[in-house]
C-alpha cells in the first residue's frame, strides 16, 4: 500500500481492499522504520492520526466518504498551523508554539477526511533551499542520504518521495515546493497568488507565500488542490473566483497547446543532465501535439535581486512579533528590552538574522526607495513580461532548477544557496502557477524536474499538460531504495 | 484670555525652573493630532468585540493577539465611519487608498508593527470651522487615515517599581481614525476650542463616543514658536499625552513659555517628543529626533488596496446630520435664542435633537418666548440631572421631550405654578411618570379660587399685624413677606398671580 497515490486509496478503500487504519497503521511504521534517516518529520501525531483514519473508515464503510481525500495519510510543512499540534516553523523561537486554531487549509483538509500524519521539517521560517537550516535536524534526500531534499519545504518533499506520507503540503516563496519537488522526484504544485487561502501559514514574505501540495502523481495533485483552493473571507489576498474540478480538466491532453521556452531558463553552468532531461521532456510534449515557441523572458536575470529585496523586507516585519512576550522563547532578562534582544538572539539562526538584518534595512528612511521601491519595478517589469509572453503562448515551460540535489554542506556560501532558485523565483514574483514534475533521472540517479508555469489561475491548463506527459512516461513508478 | 497669537506673560510654575521670559514676541504654530476609537462593535481587522472594561484578554483571538499565521480583515464598518467623518470635514475621500505597516517594538503591540496608513490615507484636505472670540477660523485638516489600537500594559505596582508587566490585548485592534490638522491654530487656547469642536462633530455624527478619560479620544500636539511675523517655520517639537481639553491647553501653555523663553535665552528649540506630566504640570523629553523611531512603512502585504465605492460615498454623504456649528447657527437664527444658548444645546446631537422634540410638541400657548422657555427648562432643569454631551443619557432621558412638554403645558394652562413644576420635573425623573399623573396624584393642582384664597389671605393678615402695621408705614417689602406667608400656608399650591391682586386689594383697602 506505500507508494500507493491517494486516488488509488481511495478505490481500494471503495472496494474494500484496504481500510484508513490499516493504511495509516503501515506509514506510521515506515516512518519509525525509515524517518529517522531521512529526517522528515518534525512531529508525528500518532494517536490524532489512527482516529482520524477511525472515523474515515466508518465513512467508508457507511458509503458516505468525504471526498477522495477521506483517509489518505498526509504530511503538512511545520509552518502550517494546526490546532493543539505545535507548530515550529524549523524555530527555536516557535518550539514550544501550540496554535489555539487551524489555518484554513488544515481546516478544509480536516473536512475532506485527510489523515494528518504529523508536521514536516523546513529550513528555519522557510528561508533556505536546502532543509539543512532547520534549528531541529536536517532533512536528507531519500534517493542519496549524503544529499538534500532541497528545501525550504524539503520535509514533506522527502516524506512523499521515501513513502511515509500519500501527500503533503508546503509554502513556496521563491521555490520552496517546485525545487524540493525537483530534487525529490515528486510532483509539487505551486497555486496562483490567492487561489489558496494563506490563513494560518505562518508568513515568511506576505507578498510571495502560496500554499500548495506535494504529490506522487498530477492526478493526486489535482484532488489535493481542489480540496484547499478557493476564496478565504479570512484572507483578503485570496481570489474571489470559481474552483474548476481540475481532475475532471486533466485528460484534455496538450494537442493544440503552444509552449514557450525561454531562453532565459537555460543558462551557462546548469547541470547538462538538466538540460538534457528537460528538452527531451519537451520534445514528448511535441510529440503529444504541443507547439513549442521560443519566448523572453529578460528581466529574469534581475529577479533574484529583487527577490532578495522583497523578501527579507517582508520577513523582517513578519518575524517582529517574535520577542518573548506572547508565545513561543523568553529568555528571561532584567528589562524588556534585553528580554527581547536575548531571545531573539537566541531564538533565531543566522540565516533568518541575516535576512532581518538584510530587510531591516532595505525599509529604512532613505533607502526604502532605492531597495524595496526599486524591487518592486522590477516586479511590476517581470509581472508584464510574463504577460507579454501568455498572450502568445498557453503555458511556459522550462528546468525547474539548473542543478539535481546537492550534498548536504556543500553550499556553505548564501549566494551559490540563493542562485538555486534563479528558475523558481520569477512564478513568485508574477503570482503565476507552477508545476514540478518529474522528468528524469541524472547520471548518478537524482531526479530531475521539469517546470510548467501557466497565466493566473490557470492552474487546470498547467496540471493537464504535466499530466499529459506524466501519462506518456514512467518516471512516477521508480522510487528510492530505502532500506 | 491669551491673544491669539501672543504668549501671556504669567509667570510659569515654578518647579520647572523657567522664569518670565524677556519681552520677545513670536507666533505659536500648532497642529493636532486626534486619534478617535470608532463605534464599532467589532476591531479593526478581526470580529473580536470592542467594548470598554471587559475582563483582561477575554476580548481576543489570535488575529488580535498577532499570533503566528493570522491576516487581518477590514472592517467595513470602520471605513463607513471615517467615510463619514471625512466628509463632515470636507474631506476628499480617495478612491483608493492603502493599509502601511508601521514598526516599533513594544510589548503592548502584539505584532511589534501597527496596520495603519502612510502614503495613501483614506481622505485628505478637509477643514473645521471653530468660533474664537466669536469670529470664525478655518482650520485645515491634512488628512484621516485608519488604523489599529495596540493593547495595553498593567504594571504591578508603580512604572518604576513593578517587577513585572501584563499585557491586555482587549483593546489590540480597536479601530483609530487619525486626524491630523494644518499647523494652522496660533494659540493654546484655539487647540482646546478646535478639539472641543472636533469632539463635538464626531459626536454629532455618532462616530466616537468622544471619552477622553477612557481614552476613546487622544490628542498629540506638535508646537513651534517663530518670531512674530517670520514666516519660515520653527523647530517643532510633539507632545504627547494630552488626555483632557483642560490638559490640551494647559500642556501648550507651558510648552509655548518654555520655548520662548529658551529662544529668548538664544537657545536652539531641539526636535523631540515630549510627555505632558498633568501631575507635575510641564512637559518632558521623552526622546530626541536622533533616537526617534524609524517606523520602515511599507505597504502592507496582507491587505489588498481599498477601493472606496464613490456610490458609496455619495450614500454616506446622504445619510450626514446637521453638524454643530450649523445646528447652532440655525437655533440662533430659527428659534432667537441667545448664542450661549446655542452652544449649549448644540454640545451634543441628542441635545439639540431633544430641545426640537420639545418644542414640536403641542404647547398651550405658542408665544415668541417659547423657544427660550423650553431652552431656559432644557439648560436649568434637564442637565442639572443629565450630562448635555452625553449622547445616550440624553436619549435614554427618564424624562422625554413630550413628558417636559406636557409640564410646560401644565404651568401655561395655570394647573401649576413654575416653582411647582420644578418638584414635579424632579419627580418626573424620579419615576418617569408624566406630569399630570404626578400633579393629579400629589393634589398639586394650583389654588386658582379667590374665594378659598381670600380666605386664607386674611387669615394670614390677621395673623401678621406687625407686617400690616410696617405696611401702613409704607415698607412694601412687607407685601413681600405676606405675598411668601400665603404661599407657604397653600404648599406652594397657590396661583401667584392670584395671591399678588388678592394681597393687593386687601391692602389697598387699609389706612395707610
Ligand atoms: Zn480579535
Amino acid at each position: 500500500m506505500i507508494y500507493q497515490p491517494i486516488h488509488a486509496l481511495a478505490d481500494a478503500y471503495r472496494r474494500g481492499d484496504l481500510t484508513p487504519p490499516a493504511v495509516a497503521e503501515a506509514y506510521l511504521a515506515r516512518i519509525d522504520a525509515v524517518d529517522g534517516r531521512v529526517g522528515a518529520y518534525l512531529t508525528v501525531v500518532r494517536e490524532q492520526a489512527l482516529a482520524a483514519a477511525r472515523e474515515s473508515e466508518r465513512r467508508w464503510r457507511t458509503g458516505t466518504p468525504l471526498g477522495p481525500l477521506d483517509g489518505a495519510p498526509i504530511a503538512l510543512k511545520d509552518v502550517l498551523c494546526t490546532r493543539g499540534v505545535r507548530t515550529t516553523c524549523g524555530s527555536k523561537i516557535l518550539e514550544g508554539f501550540v496554535p489555539p486554531y487551524d489555518a484554513t487549509v488544515v481546516e478544509r483538509l480536516r473536512a475532506a477526511g485527510a489523515v494528518i500524519l504529523g508536521k514536516t521539517n523546513l529550513d528555519e521560517f522557510a528561508m533556505g533551499s536546502s532543509t539543512e537550516h532547520s534549528a531541529f535536524h536536517p532533512t536528507r534526500n531519500p534517493w542519496d542520504l549524503t544529499r538534500v531534499p532541497g528545501g525550504s519545504s524539503g520535509g514533506s518533499a522527502a516524506a512523499v518521495a521515501a513513502g511515509i506520507a500519500a501527500g503533503g503540503f508546503g509554502s513556496d516563496t521563491g521555490g520552496s515546493i517546485r525545487q524540493p519537488a525537483a530534487f525529490c522526484g515528486v510532483v509539487g504544485l505551486k497555486p496562483t497568488y490567492g487561489r489558496v487561502s494563506r490563513y494560518g501559514l505562518v508568513a515568511l514574505a506576505s507578498s510571495l507565500d502560496q500554499i500548495g501540495p506535494f504529490a506522487q502523481d498530477l492526478t493526486d495533485a489535482a484532488h489535493l488542490l481542489g480540496v484547499i483552493a478557493g476564496h478565504d473571507r479570512r484572507d483578503a489576498t485570496s481570489i474571489q473566483a470559481p474552483v474548476p474540478d481540475y481532475v475532471a480538466e486533466l485528460a484534455r491532453g496538450v494537442a493544440g497547446l503552444t509552449l514557450g521556452l525561454p531562453d532565459e531558463y537555460f543558462i551557462d553552468g546548469m547541470d547538462p543532465d538538466v538540460e538534457r532531461a528537460v528538452r527531451a521532456a519537451i520534445e514528448v510534449l511535441k510529440s503529444l501535439g504541443a507547439r513549442v515557441e521560443s519566448v523572453s523572458l529578460p528581466t529574469t536575470k534581475h529577479s533574484l535581486a529583487a527577490y532578495y529585496v522583497i523578501l527579507p523586507a517582508e520577513a523582517s516585519s513578519n518575524l517582529a512579533r517574535y520577542d518573548g512576550v506572547k508565545f513561543g522563547l523568553r529568555v528571561p532578562a532584567r528589562d524588556i528590552v534585553e528580554m527581547e534582544s536575548r531571545t531573539r538572539a537566541a531564538g533565531f539562526g543566522a540565516e533568518v538574522k541575516r535576512r532581518i538584518m538584510l530587510g531591516t534595512y532595505a525599509l529604512s528612511a532613505g533607502y526604502y526607495d532605492a531597495y524595496y521601491g526599486k524591487a518592486q519595478s522590477v516586479r511590476t517589469l517581470v509581472r508584464r513580461e510574463f504577460a507579454a509572453a501568455f498572450a502568445r503562448v498557453d503555458l511556459i515551460v522550462a528546468p525547474t532548477t539548473p542543478n539535481v540535489a546537492f550534498k548536504l554542506g556543500e553550499k556553505e556560501d548564501p549566494l551559490s544557496m540563493y542562485l538555486n532558485d534563479v528558475f523558481t523565483i520569477p512564478g513568485n514574483l508574477a503570482g503565476i502557477p507552477g508545476v514540478s514534475v518529474p522528468c528524469g533521472f541524472s547520471v548518478s540517479g537524482l531526479p530531475i524536474g521539469l517546470q510548467l508555469l501557466g497565466r493566473p489561475l490557470d492552474e487546470a491548463r498547467v496540471l493537464r499538460a504535466a499530466y499529459a506527459y506524466e501519462q506518456a512516461t514512467s518516471w512516477r513508478t521508480r522510487h528510492p531504495e530505502l532500506p | 484670555m491669551t491673544e491669539p497669537g501672543r504668549i501671556s506673560r504669567r509667570p510659569l510654575p515654578d518647579r520647572a525652573g523657567l522664569t518670565d521670559p524677556a519681552p520677545t514676541t513670536y507666533d505659536v504654530v500648532i497642529g493636532l493630532e486626534v486619534h478617535a476609537q470608532l463605534l464599532t462593535r467589532s476591531k479593526m481587522f478581526c470580529g473580536c468585540p470592542t467594548t470598554f472594561g471587559a475582563a483582561p484578554n477575554s476580548q481576543t483571538c489570535p488575529v488580535c493577539q498577532g499570533m503566528p499565521g493570522v491576516l487581518p480583515v477590514v472592517n467595513r464598518k470602520a471605513v463607513e465611519l471615517a467615510i463619514r467623518t471625512a466628509l463632515a470635514f470636507g474631506c476628499r475621500v480617495n478612491p483608493a487608498c492603502r493599509f502601511a505597516r508601521k514598526h516599533y517594538y513594544y510589548p503592548d503591540m502584539p505584532k511589534n508593527y501597527q496596520i495603519s496608513q502612510y502614503e495613501e490615507p483614506l481622505a485628505e484636505d478637509g477643514h473645521l470651522e471653530i468660533d474664537i472670540d466669536g469670529a470664525p477660523r478655518t482650520i485645515g485638516i491634512q488628512r484621516l487615515h485608519l488604523e489599529e489600537d495596540v493593547g495595553k500594559l498593567v504594571h504591578e505596582g508603580s512604572l518604576e517599581t513593578a517587577q513585572a508587566s501584563l499585557v491586555d490585548f482587549n483593546r489590540s485592534g480597536v479601530p483609530l481614525m487619525e486626524t491630523v490638522s494644518k499647523p494652522d491654530l496660533r494659540s493654546p487656547e484655539e487647540a482646546a476650542t478646535y478639539l472641543k469642536a472636533f469632539r463635538s462633530v464626531l459626536l454629532f455624527l455618532g462616530v466616537c463616543d468622544g471619552n477622553m478619560e477612557e481614552g476613546s479620544l487622544r490628542c498629540d500636539a506638535n508646537v513651534s514658536l517663530r518670531p512674530r511675523g517670520s514666516t519660515t517655520l520653527g523647530t517643532k517639537v510633539e507632545i504627547k499625552n494630552l488626555n483632557s481639553f483642560r490638559n490640551v491647553q494647559r500642556a501648550l501653555e507651558f510648552e509655548v513659555r518654555r520655548q520662548a523663553q529658551a529662544l529668548d535665552a538664544g537657545e536652539r528649540i531641539r526636535q523631540e517628543t515630549r510627555l505632558w506630566d498633568a501631575d507635575r504640570g510641564y512637559t518632558r523629553s521623552m526622546r530626541s529626533k536622533e533616537y526617534a523611531h524609524d517606523y520602515r512603512y511599507f505597504p502592507e502585504p496582507d491587505l489588498v488596496p481599498l477601493r472606496i465605492d464613490p456610490r458609496w460615498v455619495d450614500e454616506i454623504r446622504a445619510g450626514l446630520p446637521e453638524l454643530p456649528r450649523a445646528r447652532r447657527q440655525r437655533f440662533v437664527a430659527q428659534y432667537g435664542l441667545p448664542a450661549y444658548d446655542a452652544d449649549v444645546l448644540t454640545q451634543s446631537r441628542a441635545l439639540g435633537d431633544y430641545y426640537e422634540a420639545v418644542l414640536r410638541e403641542p404647547a398651550a400657548s405658542a408665544g415668541a418666548d417659547r423657544p427660550k422657555i423650553v431652552s431656559n427648562w432644557v439648560m436649568s432643569e434637564l442637565l442639572r440631572v443629565l450630562p448635555g454631551d452625553d449622547e445616550r443619557a440624553i436619549e435614554t432621558s427618564p424624562i422625554p421631550p413630550h413628558h417636559l412638554a406636557g409640564l410646560l403645558r401644565l404651568i401655561d394652562d395655570g394647573t401649576i405654578s413654575g416653582r411647582i413644576a420644578k418638584d414635579v420635573f424632579q419627580k418626573m425623573f424620579d419615576s418617569r411618570e408624566d406630569a399630570p399623573t404626578i400633579v393629579g396624584r400629589e393634589g398639586l393642582t394650583q389654588v386658582a379660587d379667590a374665594t378659598a384664597l381670600g380666605g386664607i389671605v386674611d387669615s394670614v393678615m390677621a395673623a401678621n399685624p406687625k407686617a400690616i402695621e410696617d405696611f401702613r408705614r409704607g415698607k412694601t417689602a412687607a407685601k413681600k413677606s405676606l405675598f411668601g406667608q400665603v404661599m407657604k400656608a397653600t404648599g406652594g399650591k397657590a396661583n401667584p398671580m392670584l395671591v399678588d391682586r388678592l394681597l393687593e386689594d386687601k391692602l389697598s383697602k387699609i389706612q395707610r
